[in-house]
């Protein structure tokens, strides 16, 4: 075969591959690679949606950073939630894999029962915690109290707002559950055979067996939690303007973080810098913000614990 | 499962954070008044009113325009929120609005400044009408920023206080305060405790209290937001500090900030027939002029009292005035038919028959002076007080600013910190929110 021809082999080949890789190719341009671009363009622009776009260096960078009193909180609040709530929420959702795949009766009867919070549309379950939580008239401060115990103020207390936002978060652990159920299952029985022949206690089979086997599904349950975390937008807000009483109507001011702020995350200031005080370039800077700081927690995350491989894979 | 490389994990970790990220972009066609308005034409005016009353009085406020002038046609849209409205302005096209009109006035600033909507002064020049003597002081004031006026007021709203009158016979109270110390006299004596809350409270003074928002309290100081050259005048104007130190006053006197926030929790909200004053769970409220055909709708088992709010003691001259805000309405830029649109927005703000008819129909203030005075006004006779507050010269309201509202939001957060006491230094406090006005002013230029 002459030279020539294997060139044009190789050159049909590449744009067969091409061809099947365009639809991949041609979304991930258009949803992902320009939005990344214009959102880093922006960020160096100041831009209103009325006027072109004028260059304006970093002067977003240093106003977002120095200047607009809600960015440290948001920040501080969304850390906070990536570590507290994200931890619980893989913990609970372990465990409850854990029980429903241990019940031997009613199992279906269980798994619907753990599972179903997580159909609640977030809006709606926010505001049924709202108002369970209510520190006036709700039936869960009301059997505190009946009980001699503190009755926090929830979603009115700056202390106590983010821990019932984990609450809600607890609640709704039906996806986690059914993924870690089906990790669970999956893990060999003889190796518990084996552990248990070698006189393992049960902590020692779920440390020594369990945990190395689904450890690639802990890691994935991480690393969407955090992302999810980092976006975490509709229950923050919805409880804050719940507890905080203010419906925004026309022509009222709602400023998001309700009580003392305690509720702000990095999602909810691109939406108040972007859409309410039109200062997109301040916006896209808090978007790269978000973007450095998932695109941290997952390299680092992956880089730590191996990332989605299986102990003995490795 | 195989091992992951290096560039493979931070390309993963690359992928899934691309997800977080998303952006628009958006141009303005260019357009302009050089359409003839006595030619047939079809325009399209974007509103906000949604219930089915005020739908149909827009309906109506367009037909009795449609059949002044004939040759001009309108689609009407209702229920358009203001964030629609903005995304119409910028892009334009076929089926953007000619006409929009706005619930709110913190856009103004916005509006003009980023020319959205057009400069209506030389439409009113050719049209040889003075806004300064059709509109009411506050209203003509909202609806221009830096002398450009893309905005006319559209019926208003203007803030006095509704009292129980049943709970004031009890308390022994014979007229409604005039003064903040009357006031907080009053309202101590309306404040019935039980235990940890309340079975009456004289008055929710919290920033969070439904309509209690700063600018609504500092409206009875005649605070002057900004000095000649555009800077923050919170923590210079002694008036901040007073309108502050009144309404601290008023939280420790009724509880603490902790108490009254509790208590707040467990009241129904604004738009709700359990509002706390329909209910009598609150004896005193800050309110607009749409609060009394709400509370009549509910029947309460008291008689209601509506009076201007108080003034401070030192400005007992000038008790009768209140906050005043409102609709607005404009021209958008992007108009190809905006002397059409001007007929339009002229019919609807100016004329006062229209005007009282719309007024009749929503139960909002009417915009013009004519239209306040005239004998066509159907209304309760309590409702006087708010066409009396609207026509007041000493009546005040939020001039416009460059990024909206976003200066009324700080005053408003600092007003969070001070009354929970999280803030103990108001001078301090003021000085820092000027200064955070002014560096967000700065961002947005």
């Amino acid at each position: 075969m002459s030279t020539l021809t294997l060139r044009a082999k190789h050159r049909r080949s590449a744009l067969r591959t091409l061809a099947f890789l365009s639809p991949w190719l041609i979304g991930f341009s258009v949803f992902f690679a320009y939005p990344l671009i214009s959102t880093v363009y922006f960020s160096f622009m100041r831009y209103d949606g009325f006027k072109p776009p004028a260059w304006v260096g970093t002067k977003n960078w240093a106003y977002v950073v120095e200047h607009y009193p809600l960015f440290w909180p948001a920040l501080r609040n969304t850390l906070w939630l990536v570590v507290v709530m994200v931890t619980l929420r893989v913990a609970f959702g372990l465990g409850v894999g854990l029980l429903i795949t241990r019940i031997k009766t009613a199992t279906g009867v269980f798994r619907t029962l753990f599972y179903l919070p997580y159909l609640a549309p977030p809006v709606a379950a926010t505001m049924a915690f709202a108002f369970l939580l209510n520190p006036g008239t709700g039936p869960v401060d009301s059997l505190l109290d009946r009980a001699g115990l503190p009755t926090p103020g929830w979603f009115n207390d700056p202390t106590w707002s983010k821990p019932a936002l984990t609450l809600l978060a607890l609640w709704g652990i039906g996806d986690l559950m059914v993924i870690f159920m089906a990790a669970l299952l999956d893990v060999p029985k003889e190796q518990y055979e084996a552990a248990e022949l070698d006189g393992a206690s049960p902590w020692q089979r779920f440390r020594y067996v369990t945990l190395p086997n689904i450890s690639p599904i802990v890691m994935f349950a991480v690393v969407t939690g955090v992302i999810q975390t980092m976006q975490y937008y509709t229950q923050p807000l919805i409880a804050g303007k719940v507890a905080s009483g203010v419906i925004q109507g026309a022509g009222t001011q709602f400023e998001p973080g309700y009580p003392d702020r305690s509720t702000l995350t990095l999602p909810q200031l691109v939406y108040n810098l972007g859409f309410q005080r039109f200062d997109y370039g301040s916006a896209c800077v808090v978007a790269l913000v978000l973007f450095a700081l998932s695109m941290a927690f997952t390299a680092l995350l992956m880089r730590r614990r191996g990332g989605l491989i299986q102990a003995g894979e490795r | 499962m195989p091992g992951m490389s290096r560039n493979s994990v931070i390309a993963l970790a690359a992928s899934a954070s691309l997800a977080l990220l998303a952006t628009a972009c958006t141009g303005q066609s260019g357009a302009g008044a050089g359409d003839d308005a006595s030619k047939e034409t079809t325009l399209t005016f974007w509103h906000a009113w949604s219930a089915p009353s005020e739908v149909k009085a827009v309906q109506d406020l367009v037909a009795g325009f449609e059949k002044a002038h004939p040759n001009i046609h309108v689609d009407v849209v209702g229920n358009m929120t203001d964030d629609k409205m903005n995304q119409a302005l910028r892009t334009g096209g076929a089926k953007a609005p000619d006409v929009i009109s706005s619930f709110t006035t913190n856009s103004v600033g916005k509006f003009c400044s980023s020319g959205a909507l057009v400069d209506l002064n030389p439409f009113f020049e050719k049209s040889g009408v003075d806004p300064g003597k059709t509109f009411p002081k506050a209203m003509n004031e909202y609806t221009q920023f830096d002398g450009n006026r893309c905005a006319v007021p559209l019926l208003g709203d203007a803030y006095g206080l509704y009292y129980n009158k049943t709970a004031f016979e009890k308390a022994g109270i014979t007229a409604p305060p005039k003064t903040w110390s009357e006031f907080e006299k009053d309202a101590k004596k309306l404040t019935i405790r039980q235990g940890e809350t309340y079975r009456q409270l004289g008055f929710m003074p919290n920033y969070h209290g439904w309509e209690t928002t700063t600018e609504h309290y500092l409206g009875q100081f005649s605070p002057t937001y900004f000095d000649k050259d555009g800077k923050s005048n919170v923590g210079k104007d002694p008036a901040f500090a007073q309108a502050f130190t009144v309404q601290k006053k008023l939280v420790d006197a009724l509880g603490g900030y902790r108490r009254l926030e509790t208590y707040r929790s467990e009241l129904g909200d604004e738009w709700g027939p359990k509002h706390p004053f329909h209910t009598g769970q609150v004896a005193m409220q800050l309110d607009g002029e749409w609060r009394l055909g709400m509370a009549l709708d509910t029947k309460p088992k008291f008689d209601i009292g509506v009076a201007p709010l108080p003034v401070p003691d030192d400005r007992a001259d000038e008790y009768g005035k209140g906050y005043i805000t409102g609709t607005i309405a404009g021209i958008a830029a992007t108009s190809r038919k905006q002397n059409a649109a001007w007929e339009l927005v002229k019919y609807m703000t100016r004329d006062t028959d229209a005007v009282v008819d719309f007024s009749n129909a929503i139960h909002n203030v009417p915009s013009t002076l004519a239209a306040l005075k005239s004998p066509k006004l159907k209304y309760d006779p309590r409702f006087k007080t708010f066409l009396e507050i609207a026509a007041n010269p000493d009546s005040t309201t939020a001039p416009a600013s460059v990024n909206g509202g976003v200066y009324l939001t700080t005053i408003q957060q600092f007003g969070y910190d001070y009354e929970s006491g999280k803030a103990t230094d108001l001078k301090k406090g003021l000085q820092q929110t000027a200064r955070q006005i002014d560096t967000d002013i700065a961002q947005a230029k």
